[in-house]
């Protein structure tokens, strides 16, 4: 039996790393819909940051995910792309040299073996140019698909009954989600080279 | 032909070359390159890491109070201790002290993480070094229970309860899923335990995964939030305010209430589940006791876990701070952060540049300018290296060290240094294992030494939780609920210039943190983190670092499948870059082994 709409419980979340270029794709994604957007009670939004196994008992709480990620499908460089369910790579490997090799693919297969998986998953993934560029922002292929990733959750949002609605006041630099400097704009003025 | 290093090692590159290189396109890992003799025994080891570049170059001329919002991302896995050596470093600089409920709280907090680290650690990557989990389907459930049984009074440990793990498992394996047990190296003839004892590991491996939750939930408490906790410079950020009800984020009877007892259950996994594990697996390896490297010579730590708010000297602090050298454990040298003749680092093998790079340069007068060039006698193309020539520059990590010795750091290097300082509360818990183990107090120095150190201070740093949250409580009860010193918040209040250091034990070792700030704004920044002292590579002269000590003399049972090798890196949970990597559609394959 489907649980009633307003008790779906959803995870809107960014994963990545903000000091790594293009691989801040995700948690800039999700900071700008944030931003941008208020969403009803049942919806999450969360920065993940890099967290590796923090992270599974978010999943487990969650009925529905959205995932923004940086991907590579071997595509142009911004290229966006659409995953669901089980077109979502999960996988783990005993073979790594480090917990700090635990990726997203990891945290979904922990969750499966506890038998939490979300029913739907969602990744919307960014093909990312530049992953080298320690400190550098995000490269311009890929910050344009801030805005069409954001639009694609929203749609996602719109089919699982709880649609995001644009804010209709601003909000304050204590309110969003990443503060203390390492917000988008404060974080990449400084990003370039001078 | 042999080389004979000046920190004791006996070096010979002439056999065959195995190396074991992750594959990904992201930079943030670890390549160990071997040669092995005819009996196929290590006897010469380089580690390289393509560790991140110093985040000087982000923090320049930002604000000091916001560093430590920088330094949580670096790492996924040691977001807490990054910020709170930050801070540290920050309130060293400027002269801020911070309340007692703050250094309660902290010391909370940094305890939290290394229990949660070293259990991840120990289930979800080490572990499977001793556990073969396919071995797993061939136990007999019974058979489980009754050694589980026999071990621990922990109650999930009827064969009913194995019998439906080993149905789940055996599902997986079939559906060709193999979820994290793909990739490994099953049936390899350095895996040891039993069936049994194997289906015993991978029911308590899902249970830590499930009860690893709880324990972060301490973070969200005391930081308001998780996964990424928020610090203060000059405290903690939550407000106590006992009587309140619903106020959003203050501390009150409630929240404390459910950190106590997440702590008291911490405990009783600890000592029911991990501890008797490692036991139960160190009966069987016992007599593997490779890997000992530098932790029989050289040993650091800085120290943590202040009794009292502000005093970091040796004699305040719970985890001991000294160094040990060239095995005399008669006697711990004393260290100054501040002092630039002692903790220093060295670029000659590292892909760095210094005007003189015969000599190291003080983290404070610490530069990080790229220079990417391969010693002569590599092998492949510089985009696709086959073997790396130790002779020249080969690893992004810098090689740090005490007064020109490298030194071994992290729960081993504690575990010595407070058994030799004679400390019961460190030397009782040893000796005990040890005597269980029917091993002499030598055989800590291996790989198996510090999987079981770190399981013996994960156990001492759930009660010291316990520890610090009834002080805390006693704290708050006598009406004590300052958490913050916001009298030198405002830069009007600091010096022009001013510099400082910051420095935790992480669970994998001393980390510190040094900053200079000119004009109210950070003028130069440096982290030396605790892989980069065991993952360091040789230096001028030619000493060489912990990983590549730990490998030595290790035999290998078959060099196509280096089992041995990853037993002994993943003993000092190494600490590489973080980031999330990037989803591809047939997922990472995390190492290749070439043997030439």
């Amino acid at each position: 039996m489907l649980a009633p709409e307003s008790a779906k419980r959803i995870l809107v979340l960014g994963i990545g790393n903000i000091l790594w270029a293009d691989e801040a794709f995700g948690v800039r994604v999700v900071e700008e819909f944030h931003r941008r957007y208020t969403v009803p009670d049942n919806v999450m939004i969360l920065d993940g940051g890099t967290q590796g196994l923090y992270l599974v008992s978010f999943l487990e709480e969650a009925d529905y995910l959205i995932v923004f990620d940086a991907i590579d499908y071997g595509l142009q460089p911004g290229h966006l792309k659409l995953l669901r369910d089980d077109e979502v790579p999960r996988f783990t490997a005993a073979k790594k040299m480090s917990l700090h090799q635990t990726g997203f693919q990891e945290v979904l297969s922990a969750a499966d073996l506890l038998g939490r998986c979300p029913r739907e998953l969602a990744l919307i993934g960014c093909q990312p140019m530049d992953l080298e560029d320690w400190g550098g922002p995000l490269t311009d292929p890929v910050r344009a698909q801030i805005a069409p990733a954001i639009e694609l959750a929203c749609e996602l949002l719109v089919q699982w009954g709880a649609p995001a609605r644009l804010r209709t006041t601003w909000l304050s630099a204590s309110e969003r989600l990443l503060a203390n400097d390492i917000d988008h704009a404060n974080y990449e003025m400084r990003a370039r080279p001078i | 032909m042999g080389v004979k290093t000046p920190n004791g090692f006996k070096l010979d590159g002439a056999g065959k070359r195995v190396v074991v290189d992750p594959l990904t396109r992201i930079e943030g890992h670890l390549r160990v390159e071997v040669n092995l003799d005819s009996d196929n025994v290590i006897r010469n080891a380089v580690s390289s890491g393509t560790m991140w570049r110093g985040i000087e170059t982000i923090l320049r001329g930002r604000d000091p109070r916001d560093a430590w919002a920088f330094t949580e991302r670096i790492c996924g896995v040691c977001t807490g201790t990054h910020a709170l050596t930050s801070v540290r470093a920050v309130e060293n600089a400027l002269g801020i002290t911070i309340p007692e409920n703050a250094n309660s709280i902290r010391n909370i907090m940094q305890l939290c993480l290394q229990v949660h680290d070293h259990l991840v650690h120990f289930y979800h990557l080490h572990a499977l070094d001793w556990v073969d989990v396919v071995s797993a389907l061939k136990a007999d459930p019974k058979a489980t229970s009754r050694l589980a049984q026999s071990i621990s009074s922990w109650p999930l440990s009827s064969p009913g309860y194995f019998k439906d793990l080993q149905i789940r498992l055996t599902k997986f394996f079939d559906s060709g899923q193999l979820g994290p047990f793909k990739n490994a190296y099953w049936g390899h003839p350095a895996y040891k335990l039993a069936p049994e004892s194997n289906l015993m590991a991978v029911a308590h491996y899902l249970e830590a995964l499930d009860f690893q939750k709880e324990i972060v939930k301490i973070h969200a408490v005391y930081g308001g939030k998780n996964p990424h906790p928020n610090w203060l410079v000059g405290g903690v950020p939550c407000a106590i305010n006992v009587d309140g009800t619903g106020a959003v984020g203050a501390i009150n009877m409630e929240r404390l209430n459910l950190v106590s007892s997440i702590i008291d259950r911490s405990i009783e996994f600890v000592e029911k589940v991990y501890l008797p594990d490692v036991a139960a697996i160190g009966s069987v390896y016992k007599d593997w006791l490779h890997g000992g490297g530098l932790s029989a010579k050289s040993v650091m730590s800085y120290g943590d876990i202040p009794e009292t708010a502000n005093d970091y000297s040796a004699a305040n602090l719970k985890l001991p701070r000294g160094v040990i050298l060239d095995g005399n454990l008669n006697e711990v040298l004393p260290i100054d952060h501040g002092d630039s003749e002692q903790i220093q680092e060295f670029v000659a093998h590292s892909w760095y540049k210094y005007p003189d790079e015969s000599s190291g340069l003080h983290p404070w007068d610490g530069v990080t300018e790229p220079n990417f060039q391969l010693g002569a006698n590599f092998k492949g193309a510089k985009t696709d290296i086959r073997e790396l020539d130790e002779g020249g520059k080969y690893s992004w990590i810098k090689a740090p060290r005490w007064r020109g010795n490298a030194v071994e750091v992290g729960p081993l290097a504690r575990y010595i240094i407070g058994y030799a300082q004679g400390k019961a509360e460190f030397a009782d818990p040893t000796d005990r294992l040890l005597k269980t183990l029917d091993l002499p107090v030598t055989a800590l120095f291996s790989t198996l030494g510090r999987t079981a150190a770190r399981a013996l201070e994960c156990q001492w740093a759930a009660h010291q939780m316990r520890y610090f949250q009834e002080k805390l409580v006693a704290h708050i009860k006598a009406g004590d609920t300052s958490t913050a010193n916001t009298t030198k918040w405002k830069p009007e209040s600091w010096p022009r210039e001013a510099k400082g250091y910051g420095f935790t034990e992480a669970p994998r070792g001393a980390l510190g943190h040094w900053i200079k700030v000119k004009d109210t704004k950070i003028d130069n920044y440096q982290c030396v983190v605790p892989t980069t002292w065991n993952g360091s590579p040789r230096d001028p002269k030619g000493n060489i670092g912990a990983f590549e000590a730990a490998l030595i003399d290790t035999p290998m049972a078959d060099p196509e499948r280096p089992l041995e090798i990853l037993r002994t890196i993943h003993s000092f949970d190494p600490c590489l870059a973080c980031s999330t990597h990037v989803m591809s559609p047939d997922g990472q394959e995390m190492a290749s082994v070439k043997v030439r």
